[in-house]
């Protein structure tokens, strides 16, 4: 069953075609990645997905649910939780505080005025996040200034942020962007974990083929803005006009 | 304790004695001795720290935690100032209702100006908050004249009759405490010192206690906490599924209501208010106050503002005569000299004292008075552990 249903969603820029005619379904409990040459509107289609662009025609559908229009908090409340190309987290607080935060946000809604309570001796809560830290190896540095870890550490902590609301779906825009090798790895192994342990569903946008064809198991191809093939891993590998669309004509 | 950690409660326990103490603390030179003006123990300057302190407390719960600049808090003072006035002129000379009044005619206006302003952050809304607090104070200078009294303000008269108060015919009625004149004072004479023990003073000082008490609850609490978050990150609040809108408004209304609970207790202790109390280089003062003493501190606000009041009301009554006297010992011209390069920065020019060691702690500690502070017991610390085991490395805590 598809958890995400993209219909024929176009976005025009002025002069410039982003997205013409996209077409996507995202299978639930899968990894799905969208791969695609610089300006293939992975970026764009992205940010229709989370609402901060609404599309000029078509439809987004989330569990049978319109996610147009809503507001950023809201499409996050319907379950889809994102990760940023640069990783953000609340860099002021520590890394333990950073974790309770997605789990006051789940327990008590977009806002609630607990003014006069103990953030920490809240029932369960502590508990929790450090259960979270604990699945994530990071349990040591519960009381590090987050703004000081490493990107590796950070990317990590924002993801096990947004697997703390238990969503259903999972995005991840070219999550290890800018990361050394060592934190790459760590990354892709984290991420593979989550796919073990976790009913969730992952979208990933992705440059690196590397992360890529190490974790998903559908991958759509996006080039100028239209997708070209969906497939699996092992038939886009060998496809003419994947290697066409990203090494150009000539190839 | 109080719901409050060790040190929070610690904390507390120490602001609560040295405001218990403040009129034998603040009064440490002899009546005789030259250095009597530098006493700061009279009830009129003790109520001004405290009243402040409430101010900075609530401002700091908005710009500490959520780092919204605020440039309009005095209107809210004002306004608070105002209501209180009216309750006290038409209801009742009890100063409970007229803080109470206060508090929440504040709490409205600050809902109004927070739900418009907080459309726009940084700049924009420091700016929408300072359009507003100096639309406040025309207006109360103006127009709005019939109610809030124009350019002479808002004074209790003969002609004034409260509900609830019996003033005899022709008299002035004063703010009490179920009976209990804000301005009786109790004065005891210790040898060449002097010290005064006053009502007003001691029940300020008690709601400043409370309020202090409520920020480091806010302070400690999951919408605490919150707020902290919005200052951090507000594109991650959002992708989290918080809204920031209803908790940065929340903090607003509650800094707006304490800047009311303020601005009544000044009319508590001196019955008359003027639109002045609104103009934007008041609004101005209470932000020096919290960044001098330490924006997103428990004590740095009240620091701030004590520090500031000290030296408005007691630099700045150092006059040419005063310095004269001090330099008299020096040769002839010499004192001269030395009184030509004093003046500017005592009496009028207190501002450029202040200017100078607001600079220095901007530059030098941007954590504010706290951070220097805590610099210093830091020192002291590092010394006594150096002391203690020399032979063990120092233990560095990672990254704080």
């Amino acid at each position: 069953m598809a958890i995400l249903e993209v219909k024929n969603v176009n976005k025009r820029f002025g002069g410039l075609q982003a997205l013409g005619d996209v077409n996507l379904s995202v299978e639930e409990n899968s990894v799905h990645a969208i791969i695609g040459p610089n300006g293939a509107g992975k970026s764009t289609l992205l940010n229709v997905l989370i609402g901060k662009l609404i599309p000029d025609t078509g439809s987004v559908m989330f569990d049978g649910q319109s996610v147009l229009g809503r507001k950023s908090y809201q499409i996050n409340q319907m379950g889809i939780s994102r990760v940023f190309q640069t990783p953000e987290i609340f860099g002021d607080l520590t890394v333990l505080e950073n974790m309770m935060i997605p789990i006051f946000a789940r327990r008590d809604g977009a806002f609630r005025m607990h003014a006069l309570q103990n953030t920490f001796s809240e029932k369960g809560v502590v508990e929790q996040a450090m259960g979270m830290l604990e699945d994530l190896n990071m349990a040591d540095k519960r009381d590090f200034h987050s703004a000081s870890m490493s990107r590796g550490d950070k990317r990590r902590l924002e993801i096990g942020m947004c697997l703390a609301q238990e969503p259903r779906l999972l995005l991840l825009d070219e999550p290890t962007a800018g990361m050394a090798r060592a934190d790459t790895n760590n990354t892709i192994d984290l991420l593979k974990q989550i796919k073990e342990e976790r009913n969730i569903t992952i979208a990933i946008i992705e440059h690196d083929m590397h992360v890529v064809f190490s974790l998903a198991e559908r991958i759509t191809v996006l080039a100028q803005g239209t997708p070209l093939v969906e497939d699996t891993p092992d038939k886009i590998k060998g496809h003419p006009k994947v290697r066409e669309a990203y090494l150009g004509e000539s190839a | 304790m109080l719901g409050l950690g060790k040190k929070d409660f610690t904390l507390l326990l120490i602001v609560a004695v040295m405001t218990l103490l403040a009129p034998l603390l603040l009064n440490p030179f002899p009546e005789s001795s030259g250095l009597a003006q530098f006493n700061a123990g009279y009830p009129d300057l003790m109520q001004r720290f405290v009243i402040f302190g409430i101010f900075a407390i609530g401002f700091n719960i908005l710009f500490g935690l959520t780092g919204y600049l605020s440039f309009g808090h005095a209107a809210f003072l004002g306004v608070g100032s105002y209501g209180a006035m009216w309750m006290m002129k038409l209801v009742s000379l009890n100063v409970i209702p007229a803080i109470i009044m206060a508090i929440i005619v504040a709490g409205i206006f600050s809902l109004a100006v927070g739900y418009i302003s907080l459309r726009r952050s940084g700049i924009y809304f420091s700016i929408l908050t300072l359009a507003f607090a100096q639309m406040s104070y025309a207006l109360a200078y103006s127009v709005l004249t019939p109610l809030t009294g124009g350019e002479t303000g808002l004074q209790i008269k003969s002609s004034d009759t409260p509900l609830f108060s019996n003033v005899a015919d022709g008299d002035i009625g004063r703010a009490n405490l179920f009976g209990m004149d804000m301005r009786a004072s109790h004065e005891v004479a210790m040898g060449d010192w002097l010290f005064t023990f006053n009502a007003g003073y001691y029940i300020a000082g008690v709601v400043m206690l409370i309020a202090f008490y409520l920020s480091i609850r806010i302070f400690r609490s999951p919408f605490g906490t919150m707020l902290r978050a919005v200052k951090s990150n507000q594109t991650r609040m959002y992708y989290t599924g918080l809204n920031a809108r209803p908790y940065t408004l929340a903090a607003f209304v509650i800094s707006g209501m304490y800047a009311g609970l303020a601005g009544g207790l000044l009319v508590a202790m001196d019955t008359q208010v003027g639109p002045e109390r609104m103009f934007w280089t008041a609004s101005g003062e209470v932000v020096l106050m919290t960044i001098l003493g330490g924006a997103g501190t428990l004590i740095g606000p009240v620091l701030g503002s004590g520090a500031i009041k000290y030296m408005e009301n007691i630099l700045s009554k150092i006059n040419k005569d005063i310095l004269h006297e001090w330099f008299a010992f020096l040769p002839a011209g010499l004192d001269d000299f030395i009184v030509a390069i004093v003046y500017p920065f005592v009496g009028k020019g207190w501002h450029l004292t202040l200017g100078l060691i607001f600079m220095g702690v901007v530059i030098f500690l941007p954590g504010g008075l706290v951070q220097g502070g805590q610099k210093i017991g830091g020192l002291f610390r590092r010394k006594k552990a150096s002391d203690n085991d020399s032979d063990k490395s120092t233990q560095s805590t990672p990254a704080e």
